[in-house]
């Protein structure tokens, strides 16, 4: 992924969902969130995890930010920074999409 | 003995069967193929997979041979996929229909590796030795695109395609494929055999980087494109695996469990069998799994080497091929004591390829 441009910005307002294919999984075992993928499982750090399991193809990008915000009680601009980057490079690494 | 708790394998590899309608000089099977006769029930499979699953194993990769010979095949991707496995299918696609994908998607199967020989027909039908096949190949990438299913193509390079590499992954972004697999020839069981004929020169080597570099700038969020190099031209071996029986299982179609598709060559030890042990007992305790685990075992020079746990001293069948011994430190090796042997066999390639020998059934060497 070196040679990969910057990811191009998502908007608020933007539905995201998971490409086929894709999934957020609880590793049992490992008790750790996963990424399933095609042909590779990577490990979703626990801020990648949090998104996610807000990603339901239904919610906008906004909703997502909203919720987090208040379950940290954190500046939403400061969440909104984290989760669009979050989302933006998921997307690019075929991930998520729009 | 000390019992340091053995982290659980990340993926399955189950090869459901050695029967395939093509015959590709460089398939990675063994050169002994397993008949059919032998080969595990589908009782004994639903078994693997659960224990698989119970173990860690996340993602279950269905391969072969063709594993669409196989008619069960859709239940035990229905299994697995219940179990929360995440299913992958590596098929050549000839044996792949409009009704049999539906049953497949049905039964859940996440993704599909498909196959091809190359961009042209005659070089690729003259390679899988199955006429016909190409146009079939296609329709399956058509099918399994229309399906919604996400599709990555593989393409196995060597000396008579590396030039059609940039047409290959234009081939894939056609198609509709979100990955494309460019995929030397790994150079064990049939490809081994076959090396004279299919190894390419370093210069076709450095073309086909540059052919692939250049597709991913043009590519770029279009098609992720995969990259496996032969390792006899790098300085440094790959981590076979990513480690021995650190991330991968092996499952033969006769139930053997190894830690790489070609373990079986490794005679020091008994060969572990799924159908008298378990996945979990097998994986932490089968000598064939502690023999090359970790760093233990490593020679000099690996021993004191600050890469040892990069790439784990290499591959133990490479070493096994080459030298005789599946302890040494892996030849291609820049640091080998015995890499001079790579440099020869690369010195040494025919200017003309010798005829190749197809996988078959009864046409191993020897
Ligand atoms: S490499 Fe060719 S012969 Fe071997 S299993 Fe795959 S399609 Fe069949
Ligand atoms: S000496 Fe061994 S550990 Fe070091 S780079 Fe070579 S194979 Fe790898």
């Amino acid at each position: 992924m070196t040679d990969a441009p910057a990811p191009p910005p998502v908007a608020e307002d933007t539905v995201v969902r998971f490409l086929r294919g894709t999934r957020l999984q609880h590793d049992r075992v490992r008790d750790q969130w996963v990424i399933q993928a095609p042909e590779r499982a990577f490990i979703a750090d626990p801020i990648a995890a949090e998104i996610l399991r807000l990603v339901d193809g239904t919610r906008p990008v906004a909703a997502i930010i909203d919720i987090l915000a208040q379950r940290f009680a954190a500046p939403r601009p400061v969440i909104a920074h984290d989760v669009l980057e979050m989302i933006a490079s998921l997307a690019q690494r075929q991930v998520l999409t729009a | 003995m000390t019992h340091i708790p053995v982290p659980p394998p990340m993926s399955l590899l189950a090869e459901l069967t050695h029967r395939c309608p093509l015959q590709c000089p460089y398939c990675s099977n063994p050169l002994a193929l397993d008949g059919r006769e032998h080969e595990l029930t589908t009782d004994d499979w639903l078994r693997v997979l659960e224990q698989a699953a119970e173990l860690g194993v996340l993602q279950v990769h269905f391969s072969g041979g063709e594993p669409m010979a196989r008619r069960d095949l859709p239940d035990l991707v229905r299994r697995a996929a219940a179990l929360g496995l995440y299913t992958n299918l590596i098929t050549s696609g000839v044996l792949l229909t409009e009704a049999t994908l539906a049953q497949l998607a049905e039964a859940g199967l996440d993704h599909v590796q498909l196959s091809f020989q190359d961009v042209d027909t005659a070089p690729a039908e003259t390679m899988g030795g199955m006429p016909g096949a190409q146009e079939k190949k296609l329709a399956a990438a058509r099918l399994i695109v229309a399906e919604g299913m996400p599709l990555t193509t593989n393409f196995v390079i060597h000396r008579g395609n590396v030039g059609r590499i940039g047409r290959m992954l234009d081939l894939a972004v056609s198609l509709g494929a979100r990955r494309a697999e460019i995929a030397h020839t790994q150079y064990y069981g049939w490809g081994l055999v076959n090396r004279a004929a299919l190894m390419p020169s370093r210069a076709q080597l450095e073309e086909a980087t540059r052919a692939v570099e250049d597709a991913r700038t043009r590519l770029a969020g279009t098609l992720a494109i995969d990259y496996v190099t032969p390792d006899y031209y790098a300085d440094q071996p790959k981590p076979c695996m990513g480690g021995w029986g650190r991330r991968f299982v092996n499952i033969s179609p006769t139930g053997h469990v190894l830690p790489c598709h070609a373990a079986e060559t490794i005679k020091s030890v008994p060969i572990p069998d799924i159908r008298t042990d378990s996945l979990a007992a097998i994986w932490a305790d089968a000598p064939l799994f502690r023999l090359f685990r970790g760093t233990d075992w490593m020679p000099e020079p690996c021993r004191g080497c600050d890469l040892r746990e990069q790439d784990w001293g290499g591959c133990r069948c490479q070493a096994l091929a080459l030298l005789g011994d599946a302890a040494a430190t892996d030849p291609v090796c820049t640091r080998s004591p015995d890499h001079a042997r790579i440099s020869r066999i690369l010195a040494d390639l025919p200017e003309t390829p010798p005829p190749l020998v197809y996988r078959r059934y009864g046409n191993a060497p020897g």
